[in-house]
């Protein structure tokens, strides 16, 4: 048994952008913690031999070629669902270079 | 001071000048392109959209992993690296490091005759993020997706390198051979070459590396070997005090002229990495999806051999050739205008002799003109039949080194030919025997008193009249006539 713990949670969180409440992130170390100890039945199967599955399509080589075609959709639709643009580009909170 | 070892390993992200986007069909080429003018549902990370990867972009990756002696993987998996920033529009980057198409390789390169073979770790391929540009007034940052999707070829080498020097060597080396292959611009100061180092120091003899520290911001040769030489100072200071090296990424601050440690953009380092679904993975041996013998066919000569093959075709000096050869357009320029002298074909002596004094100028007077003005040789407007022309001029005597330089600033300006030039200007030398005697006839008279001086054996006043019948002709006469010249006209006086 493998106990996530509430640091995990809170890195976890912090890498995908949520904010959790005290009580969110113990019921979630709860639940992760139990979902993850039911993944590990897939280590009973014998994979010796098995590739790591990279695809579930059943297809490979799958290819366009390098021609350039501009999208049809006018720039103004586009940056539409942007919150906030300016001339064009796209603005966002001062990110620190 | 205690003695340390330097170890250097490099990663080094090159553009791909392919036509489209890696996974999508907008123009890969935006400069004086407006604000995310090139970019689709795909590059700008909607939901729903399927990337199909660029096979050209495919093709060419193998192809710099043949001209580095490398492995083609039999499989290659595109896979999702995740991370949040503004210039990542879908809040993941589509690379392959995990499982790479390229495995290995080398590059030899030379620091002052001193061979030492590089090698390679992986090449992957991956796509670029967005610009982010960050006003100076305001409390905004601004992003432009044009340059998102751009594919991008991550070279990493093991860490072989030994010293700051090396390691620019080295980039400068991978420059030439993507230029040579066609398949990268691979300008540092445009940023479609940029490059990372993991450096680290360790007592001299010691087995186990050092704490590594990885340095960023080196925006061009010069910047990798000074940005590495102060970061081999600065562990020096603290690893001599018997302080700990913290493993940290640091900017290098040209201005400055130090390196900075960097706030990481993620604390938790974790990029979460998974195969990207929505792309099947490439086996380039299967149902012959991806030609590999007509890709070994592209391979073009590559620098090195070029180089040498300079040194042994035109007996070239190897720091001419590698000057010659350092530059693909610059070598061509070269070997298209030494064709054009029209002695050279089928004699290999007159050739060489051709090709040295060739070489000469465009090392020594082209380049300088080419680089002060930061001009490509591509945009040079000397035609390579005028170079030539010039060049069998100053051969045959017909103008002196002195006018040629003349006539060579000019054309560099505006294109013209020599001939056209030289007329324009008044500048052919005078090489007619009956128009210098005359000249020299007149200055005799002129000047009896030195002819004096000369017949009772003062050497000097040779140099004083032979100065005098240039300056007559405004030094457009042929100095070797005019000494034979005014030799005999004093013996017979
Ligand atoms: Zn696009």
């Amino acid at each position: 048994m493998k106990e996530i713990s509430i640091q995990q949670v809170e890195d976890l969180a912090k890498l995908a952008r949520l904010g959790l409440t005290e009580q969110e992130k113990t019921s979630i170390a709860k639940e992760m913690t139990e979902i993850l100890n039911y993944a590990q039945s897939l280590n009973e199967v014998n994979t010796e031999n098995v590739q790591p599955t990279n695809q579930v399509t059943g297809l490979d080589n799958v290819f366009r070629i390098d021609q350039k075609i501009d999208s049809d959709i006018p720039i103004e639709s586009r940056l539409g669902n942007t919150p906030s643009v300016e001339d064009n580009f796209i603005k966002v909170k001062k990110v620190l270079d | 001071m205690d003695k340390y070892d330097i170890v250097i390993g490099l990663e080094i992200h090159a553009q791909l000048r392919t036509e489209s986007k890696m996974f999508c069909t907008c123009d890969n080429y935006s400069v004086g392109a407006g604000p995310n003018k090139n970019t689709c549902p795909i590059c700008l990370g909607m939901p729903g959209m399927l990337p199909v990867p660029n096979k050209k972009a495919i093709e060419w990756t193998y192809l710099l992993g043949m001209a580095l002696g490398a492995k083609v993987a039999e499989k290659f998996c595109f896979e999702r690296k995740n991370y949040f920033y503004p210039d990542l529009p879908k809040a993941y980057q589509i690379t392959s490091s995990t499982m790479p198409p390229i495995i290995g390789g080398s590059v030899e390169i030379d620091d002052n005759d001193v061979l030492k073979k590089i090698r390679i770790n992986h090449v992957h391929l991956e796509e670029d993020a967005g610009k982010l540009i960050h006003p100076k007034i305001g409390e905004y940052s601004l992003v432009d997706l044009n340059r998102a999707g751009t594919p991008l070829l991550e070279i990493v080498t093991e860490p072989d390198l030994r010293s700051p020097r090396e390691a620019r060597i080295f980039v400068q080396d991978l420059r030439s051979i993507l230029r040579y292959l066609g398949i990268s611009d691979a300008n540092m100061e445009q940023g479609n070459l940029r490059c990372d180092a993991n450096i680290s120091l360790k007592p001299q003899g010691q087995k186990e590396l050092g704490t590594k520290v990885e340095v960023k911001n080196m925006n061009s040769f010069k910047m990798i070997e000074r940005a590495l030489e102060h970061e081999v100072k600065r562990q020096e200071e603290i690893l001599s005090e018997n302080k700990k090296i913290v493993q940290e990424t640091r900017g290098w601050d040209d201005a400055k002229g130090k390196t900075l440690g960097q706030r990481s953009k993620e604390e938790a380092n974790d990029y979460r990495y998974f195969p990207e679904p929505d792309i099947p993975s490439i086996e380039p041996n299967k149902d012959n999806s991806i030609d590999l013998k007509e890709i070994k066919n592209w391979l073009p000569e590559l620098p090195k051999e070029k180089r040498i093959r300079f040194e042994t075709e035109y007996s070239l000096s190897k720091q001419d050739a590698d000057n010659l050869t350092s530059d693909l357009d610059l070598a061509r320029y070269f070997e298209q205008t030494l064709a054009e002298i029209p002695q050279v074909a089928g004699n290999d002596e007159i050739k060489k002799q051709k090709a040295k004094k060739l070489a000469n100028w465009l090392i020594t007077e082209l380049l300088a003109k080419l680089n002060g003005q930061g001009i490509s040789i591509l945009d040079c407007k000397i035609k390579h039949q005028n170079f030539a022309v010039l060049i069998e001029k100053i051969d045959s005597g017909k103008i002196s080194g002195k006018i040629a330089k003349e006539i060579f600033s000019e054309m560099f300006v505006s294109g013209r030919g020599v001939e056209e030039i030289i007329k324009e200007k008044g500048l052919s030398l005078i090489s007619d025997e009956k128009e210098i005697e005359t000249i020299i006839r007149a200055v005799i008279s002129e000047n009896t008193a030195s002819v004096q001086d000369y017949k009772s054996g003062k050497e000097k006043a040779f140099g004083y009249l032979v100065g005098q019948v240039m300056a007559k002709t405004k030094g457009q006469a042929n100095p070797q006539i005019v000494n034979k010249l005014l030799k005999e006209f004093l013996d017979k006086e």
